[in-house]
């Protein structure tokens, strides 16, 4: 259904949206930088800014999140659980790459074996907006990965800016809750075809040619390959692009702990970190950054497909935009082709001789 | 929706040091609440989180076995913040303990076969609550002959020694505990593990092997092993990786697409060979 939003009425549409839900939506932080949060003031809603720098994943994973409290008197310890949500949640303004990556954390934290409590009572019952990508930047690739900047799966709701207004299509049975909402009018035939030429030229823009498609069956034999020793060796292990990857989920627990009292943690943490599989016995399974630039791709690339029938990746180009040392994921996928494997093996000859 | 990070209050029932060197120390915990003992059921091999509040969590294979009601025993070398804790902790104390976690010992593959169970310094603990699993009344004509090879560096450092003196005296288990070095009161074998299987050779016909260990150990063991024709697909082992959630989520554990923590511990060798050599 196509209905679209006035922009002189989004005010007042997301105060009713946060009478009912906790609102979360892009806010800009500084010129050009925005992040996903939840809205005190509908003016700090930002759908202007391109892609946000911190993905979506944040609303249901926050980069640091109480798991439970506890006091301890003497040899007794009384532990209280923060698993619960106050409120239904609405994600406004997430655009389809990482919508496409909220279902790829479905997998991991609501899959068929153990079910993330903590991930999971947020997501449930949320409302997701999605948002058309008009312009799309030159680092993104989403249609290699089965995505594309106006892909509507996943979406519950979504929106196509047309200037001084939204177009909104009502997708799902959770997005036809909206269909009385007051501020949604029929939109006319001008704005729906005005909508497809933008569709149609944003489509265009993203780059479709990154040889994603069968990379699982390709990387099954490069464990041990050249590749890596080329890989890693501008790689600072930073961890900024795992991170800022909409799908990237490992993390880390701790107690922060008072004489009597404290708290377990998870925080997000990053295969690229040494510290990450270090044993204590000094013993670390990833000594260098070769393997551990291993893990990550091969994560996204072979293990996870193994897992979950499709990549970890959605092609939101994050990784390569604030990458300190340029490194370039679709780069590494080119090269495990057939192609790119023989071009890696001469030059790491090369450089041996 | 059950929260799998959300641990089971239990108490230190007992704690006791194990070794001459006091780095080994067993602890036995006791349910504090009947209905979480009522839901705990698990197989040898498993292993749970331990949770010193405020110091952290660790994973520990349970040593003792299903058998063995109302309580669960652990051995803990004394490694980093958290083992240290446990070595340190009081009888009476509280502690947070989550699990059975992981896959355990395939108790079914091994009924009507042989079992040889070979085991190297603290990585005994598993091992012991297999044997003592198969030595109960109810389970022991589960399985044929069952052959337990164990050893350790030095007389003092060897675990449960009251169980392998009444081990040694039964009929229905052959075990042979060996020692790298003896001292004057030593009566027994010594010798390294592999040396000592190639010795006792056991038949593989009808058998299934578990092998845990210090790598080194296993690093020899495994071709005397292929010597006796054991195939790779009756060799068991259980790894040990860093680990943090317990449930495949926190990424850390991972060998290839498997994670030690959900998909193992327990790997058959030619399970292990398809796999990277990741760990």
């Amino acid at each position: 259904m196509t209905l679209k939003l006035d922009k002189k009425d989004l005010k007042a549409f997301l105060e009713t949206l946060m009478d009912e839900y906790d609102l979360f939506a892009p806010v800009q932080l500084a010129e050009g930088v925005s992040i996903y949060k939840k809205i005190d003031r509908p003016d700090d809603v930002d759908l202007s800014t391109s892609n946000p720098q911190k993905p979506a994943k944040e609303v249901f994973f926050p980069q640091s999140e109480t798991m439970f409290r506890y006091e301890k008197a003497g040899k007794q310890q009384q532990m209280t659980s923060t698993e619960g949500v106050e409120k239904k949640r609405v994600i406004l303004g997430a655009r389809p790459c990482d919508i496409q990556a909220v279902s790829i954390l479905d997998d991991v934290f609501l899959g068929k074996e153990y079910k993330d409590v903590y991930y999971g009572n947020k997501r449930n019952g949320t409302t997701l907006i999605g948002l058309a990508c008009n312009h799309p930047l030159s680092t993104c690739f989403c249609p290699s990965a089965g995505g594309g900047p106006f892909l509507r799966k996943g979406s519950d709701i979504f929106l196509i800016d047309l200037g001084e207004t939204f177009i909104v299509e009502l997708l799902t049975e959770k997005g036809m809750t909206f269909q009385k909402n007051k501020f949604f009018k029929e939109a006319n035939t001008k704005e729906i075809s005005l909508a497809q030429e933008i569709e149609e030229k944003a489509s265009k823009k993203a780059d479709a040619s990154v040889p994603i498609e069968g990379i699982d069956r390709r990387s099954d034999l490069m464990m041990e390959s050249p590749f890596w020793d080329r890989m890693h060796e501008k790689c600072i292990g930073c961890g900024v692009c795992t991170f800022l990857c909409p799908t990237c989920h490992c993390f880390d627990i701790v107690d922060e702990a008072l004489t009597n009292k404290g708290q377990r943690v998870r925080n997000w943490d990053s295969c690229l970190f040494p510290l990450y599989s270090q044993e204590t016995s000094g013993h670390n399974p990833r000594p260098t950054g070769r393997e551990r630039t291993r893990q990550r791709l091969m994560h996204k690339f072979n293990y996870f497909p193994k897992n979950f029938g499709r990549v970890a990746c959605v092609g939101c180009g994050r990784c390569i935009l604030y990458c300190p040392v340029n490194f370039d994921i679709r780069q590494a996928i080119n090269l495990t082709s057939a192609k790119g494997i023989r071009k890696v093996k001469d030059q790491v000859d090369l450089t041996r001789r | 929706m059950k929260n799998p990070y959300f641990p089971i209050p239990m108490k230190v029932k007992q704690a006791y040091v194990e070794t001459v060197d006091r780095m080994l120390r067993t602890i036995e915990l006791s349910f504090l609440n009947e209905e979480d003992e009522r839901a705990f059921h698990f197989t040898p091999g498993q292993f749970c989180e331990l949770s010193i509040l405020g110091k952290g969590e660790a994973s520990f294979g349970i040593a003792s076995s299903p058998t063995e009601n109302n309580s669960l025993k652990f051995t803990i070398n004394k490694a980093g913040v958290v083992t240290t804790a446990l070595h340190h902790i009081e009888e009476g104390t509280e502690v947070g303990v989550r699990g059975p976690l992981g896959n355990g010992y395939p108790i079914p593959l091994f009924e009507g076969k042989n079992v040889l169970v070979i085991g190297g310094g603290f990585a005994f603990t598993t091992l012991r609550s297999l044997i003592t699993y198969f030595l109960h009344p109810q389970n022991r004509s589960k399985v044929n002959e069952i052959t337990v090879i164990y050893g350790a560096r030095m007389p003092g450092l060897l675990l449960y020694k009251a169980e392998l003196l009444e081990w040694e005296k039964r009929s229905d288990i052959k075990l042979v505990v060996t020692v790298d070095w003896g001292d004057k009161d030593w009566k027994g074998k010594v010798g390294l593990v592999p040396n000592v299987l190639e010795e006792v050779a056991p038949s593989s016909e009808n058998s299934y092997a578990v092998i845990c260990g210090p790598p080194i150990m296993i690093k020899f063991t495994f071709p005397k092993l292929m010597a006796l024709r054991f195939p790779n697909e009756r060799i068991y082992t259980s790894l040990e990786k860093r680990m943090k959630c317990g449930i495949g989520k926190c990424g850390r554990c991972n060998i290839g697409h498997l994670y030690v923590c959900k998909d193992g511990p327990v790997f058959s060798y030619a399970e292990l060979e398809k796999l990277p050599k990741d760990y």
